[in-house]
């Protein structure tokens, strides 16, 4: 597990914010309003972008075009968030997430990103061994498959548009929403075969 | 990487040899309250023109690399968030202490 910040690391952000509130700057009631909305984003927006993609070929089209504008269509509000990049995992390859030098992601579709993407060994592994990450999340894609490893910068987030698995064939948006995980969003798992998800 | 030109900078991390062998540890918790009240702290003064991602991030770059590898990851963004108030002064070093 990450530690816990370190006491004197709590009394120095409550004397920054003390010191910011007797300026006016900021008060409690906007710190509590900012962290209810970032809490509200969720990977399920994400997941519900990535449904309608394999129903609608239209949607579809938009989302790999422009992931803000396909996003927006969710009613997410993406102000001031960099554009959303969209990557079309096919039959010959599979995209894969990080962000190298720090932690983008985006999070108005897939909230905040977890502790492992922020992690130095995710974002050293990923670009040099992304198969050996990826079996560690039991991820082993059929031989021949090319990886494509995409860095999301602080101006550029991407997120991965996965194969919609064989066996879900009439299925609703609902069904399919709920088989398109956070990790499978990352790239660093694929979505649950049908089996798996009815076991 | 005997050339100092060559060696990539802390946070630099992609591919880097040091923790080539290192497994990802799986941690699923969300942010505890001191990282989300950081996280809203930083939109906040975004949010209000007093700072802007990049700076963020060259307050971050910018820390030594032992503490880099040894400050939590919401402890680096309260570092430089500190540091960029109080370059800009808004905020005072008396009123910190």
């Amino acid at each position: 597990m990450s530690p816990p910040a370190r006491r004197e690391s709590l009394a120095q952000l409550e004397a920054l914010i003390a010191a910011l509130k007797a300026k006016g700057i900021v008060s409690e009631e906007e710190l509590a309003a900012r962290q209810a909305s970032t809490d509200r984003a969720s990977p399920e927006t994400g997941a519900r972008m990535v449904a309608r993609a394999w129903l609608d070929p239209e949607y579809r089209a938009l989302l790999l075009r422009d992931g803000a504008q396909a996003a927006e269509r969710m009613g997410v509000s993406m102000a001031g968030a960099p554009p959303l990049g969209v990557l079309e995992d096919t039959a010959a390859r599979h995209h894969l997430v990080v962000c190298t030098l720090c932690s983008c992601y985006p999070r108005a579709v897939l909230g905040y990103p977890p502790h492992w993407y922020k992690s130095f060994a995710y974002r050293s592994r990923a670009v040099r061994d992304p198969r050996g990450v990826l079996a560690e999340w039991g991820t082993v894609l059929p031989e021949g498959m090319e990886i494509r490893v995409v860095d999301s910068t602080a101006d550029y987030r991407w997120m991965v548009l996965p194969m919609r698995p064989a066996g879900t064939e009439g299925w609703s948006e609902d069904q399919l929403a709920a088989i398109v995980t956070r990790d499978a969003l990352v790239g660093v798992a694929l979505p649950q075969q049908p089996a798996a998800a009815a076991a | 990487m005997s050339d100092p030109d060559r060696t990539p900078a802390t946070h630099d991390m992609g591919g880097v040899p040091r923790f080539r062998c290192t497994p990802v540890e799986r941690d699923e918790e969300p942010p505890d309250a001191f990282g989300k009240r950081v996280d809203a702290l930083r939109q906040l003064l975004a949010q209000k023109k007093l700072m802007t991602v990049d700076e963020l991030r060259r307050g971050i770059e910018s820390i030594p690399e032992e503490e880099y590898l040894a400050l939590t990851y919401y402890e680096r963004w309260l570092r430089s968030i500190t540091t960029l108030m109080l370059e800009k002064g808004v905020v005072q070093a008396e009123e910190l202490r």
